[in-house]
């Protein structure tokens, strides 16, 4: 168990569970993100700050993504469409999970890639038919994963993955969001 | 004022137990009740419900169950004559209709203030129960008022809710016998499913429950799990007592034609939205289950005990509804009522010593409560997989009083120090 090298710190994560269970106010984070329209509907989003642990935080460097729509819709096409960054942070996070399970289960990874397809009918979005809903009508997540471990191991790495990961729960579950103007 | 060497507060099977083992110790005390003996038993099931433990596996101490059908389930009424048989075997010194309203802590002990009496006494012992309210969401309320709603302690019979469709929220064992019993009466049922634990009724032709047994797995003691805290809120398991020993897991119930969403996750305009995640809450059961058939037939192969059972057998996955509804409208008239069986929590508002968590779950280590002389009995996952079990009753009671008369004699081992009481070895490791 003590060799198996996915690199993620489990120890690290377990000592913060017991230590955030006696300081929940400490384990309120809060996530921030700053678009800025360009033109057209390309948009540039800038993350640097965040919340967590009682006090500002800071990423190493400040990231920045370029939001756009494809050709096909009569854009630029100068980065992907917002909905793409959602499976994104699906693919990420559930990958995460899995090398993090993983290494408390003591299990070797050798490669895992995941690939998402989310179906969305754009019918929504464009108003030509108020039956349809704006987002994805229904995503689905591949993973091929090469590792010391049976088939049955690994279906239980991606099920437990799956059960501990926000985006999976954000995307699964409503979520309370209030727009305003400033 | 009344003294006492120790308090038992209740006269369910945990508290009787406890009595039991005290007077073996002569050791004087007294059972406060607030009803009868076994008073949830008697007023807090619904008419047709039985034991998921077959009749054979209703231990006590020193009591067995004699009747003429071991592999059956006893009914609520059947579960309290057999302890109220128990209570009178053992002489236990009962007070019924006597609600302990405080206890707090005194220099020496506690004082225990009840209906009608006031006790001081060195030790106390909570054997309240587990189950001593309905644990319902916080949107129930946002739920509009043209639905019924009711809890599995005001659920009796089908007969007693409307004509129409139901809502049963959970799928642990409270709600797939619900559900399939108002299918059953005609009333279209539609389920929502969180974390639930998948069990057949029997496994290579023996009750599944004593596989539990025979294996180990219900021996193995809290101290040696690896995460004590999330076995301790493992929801009960789909699995009834009937006559036919009919399994009744998801995909029996979707066979019925009772309808699957995902878990309740909240109201918003009068529409009940339900998880997308039912895949994986599917897939996670059937996941934990196969790791279970997988512990008891390595224990069979290796115990040698496979030679008088079936062929090792894998049950097909459940079946996913084709598209599960993610929300429902509440309003339309399609549920008439919502039946939540969302799980109970125990209630501790006359405990007036500071060993309750901030989710009110009481702090103590296998039974001894993190102040002295106070001690816990019948709660989950207490010192073994078995605790809320009758069976589980006589192993924690003997260890815990054993402790509880070390204390009053002016030795006070370490929890983790308590001998284990079982004769069954180490059971193997009980697989995530």
């Amino acid at each position: 168990m003590t060799t198996v090298t996915n690199g993620v710190n489990v120890q690290a994560l377990l000592e913060a569970r017991d230590a955030l269970k006696e300081a929940p106010e400490a384990a309120q984070f809060t996530w921030r993100a700053s678009a800025k329209w360009n033109s057209g509907v390309h948009s540039t989003i800038k993350v640097q700050s965040f919340f967590g642990l009682g006090q500002e935080q800071s990423h190493k460097e400040e990231s920045v993504f370029d939001a756009d729509h494809p050709e096909v819709f009569a854009a630029e096409d100068s980065g992907i469409t917002p909905i793409e960054y959602l499976i994104v942070g699906l693919a990420s996070c559930l990958t995460a999970g899995v090398a993090s399970v993983a290494e408390n289960r003591g299990i070797q990874l050798h490669s895992v890639e995941a690939t998402v397809e989310g179906q969305h009918d754009i019918r929504g979005i464009l108003g030509a038919d108020s039956d349809v809903r704006n987002g994805y009508n229904d995503i689905k997540v591949t993973f091929t994963i090469d590792a010391d471990a049976s088939r049955q191991e690994i279906e239980a790495l991606v099920a437990q993955s799956q059960k501990r990961s926000a985006v999976f729960d954000a995307l699964t579950n409503p979520t309370n969001v209030t727009v305003e103007v400033a | 004022m009344e003294r006492a060497s120790a308090v038992v507060v209740g006269a369910g099977h945990a508290g009787l137990a406890a009595s039991h083992f005290l007077s073996q110790r002569s050791i004087d005390h007294v059972v406060l009740e607030r009803g009868e003996v076994a008073n949830s038993w008697r007023r807090e099931r619904w008419d047709s419900l039985r034991l998921i433990t077959p009749n054979w596996q209703s231990r006590l101490p020193r009591q067995r169950y004699e009747g003429q059908d071991p592999d059956g389930y006893m009914t609520a009424g059947e579960v309290a004559e057999f302890i109220e048989r128990f209570a009178k075997l053992s002489n236990s010194p009962v007070r019924t209709g006597e609600d302990v309203t405080s206890v707090r802590r005194t220099d020496d002990g506690y004082h225990v203030t009840a209906s009608h009496c006031e006790i001081s006494c060195r030790s106390v012992v909570i054997a309240s129960g587990a189950c001593n309210q309905p644990a319902v969401p916080q949107f129930s309320h946002a739920v509009p008022a043209s639905v019924g709603q009711l809890t599995a302690f005001d659920y009796r019979e089908p007969g007693s809710l409307p004509d129409g469709g139901v809502l049963v929220v959970g799928a642990s064992a409270t709600g797939v016998q619900l559900a399939a019993e108002l299918q059953r009466s005609g009333r279209p049922v539609t389920l929502s499913v969180g974390e639930h634990v998948r069990l057949p009724r029997s496994y290579r032709g023996r009750d599944v429950l004593w596989w539990m047994d025979a294996s180990g797995v219900w021996d193995q003691r809290y101290d040696e799990i690896e995460d004590v805290a999330r076995a301790r809120r493992l929801p009960s398991p789909q699995l009834v007592g009937t006559a036919e020993r009919a399994t009744l897991d998801l995909n029996v119930l979707t066979g019925m034609g009772v309808e699957l969403v995902g878990r309740f996750a909240a109201v918003r305009d009068g529409h009940a939205l339900f998880s997308g995640g039912l895949r994986n809450a599917l897939s996670l059961a059937d996941l934990k289950m196969g790791r279970l058939l997988d512990t008891f037939d390595e224990w069979a192969a290796t115990s040698g005990r496979g030679a008088g059972v079936d062929a090792a057998e894998r049950y097909p996955p459940t079946r996913l509804p084709q598209s599960a509804r993610l929300q429902l409208d509440l309003r339309s008239g399609e549920i008439r009522t919502i039946v939540w069986a969302t799980g109970f929590v125990p209630v501790y508002s006359w405990l007036q010593v500071p060993v309750v968590d901030q989710k009110g779950r009481l702090l103590h280590d296998g039974g001894t409560v993190a102040s002295p002389g106070l001690y816990a009995l019948g709660l989950p996952v207490l010192r073994r997989r078995k605790s809320t079990f009758i069976c589980g009753i006589e192993d924690d009671a003997g260890a815990v009083i054993g402790h509880l008369a070390g204390y009053l004699a002016g030795q006070s081992p370490s929890p983790a120090g308590l001998p284990a009481t079982a004769g069954h070895d180490r059971p193997p490791e009980l697989a995530r």
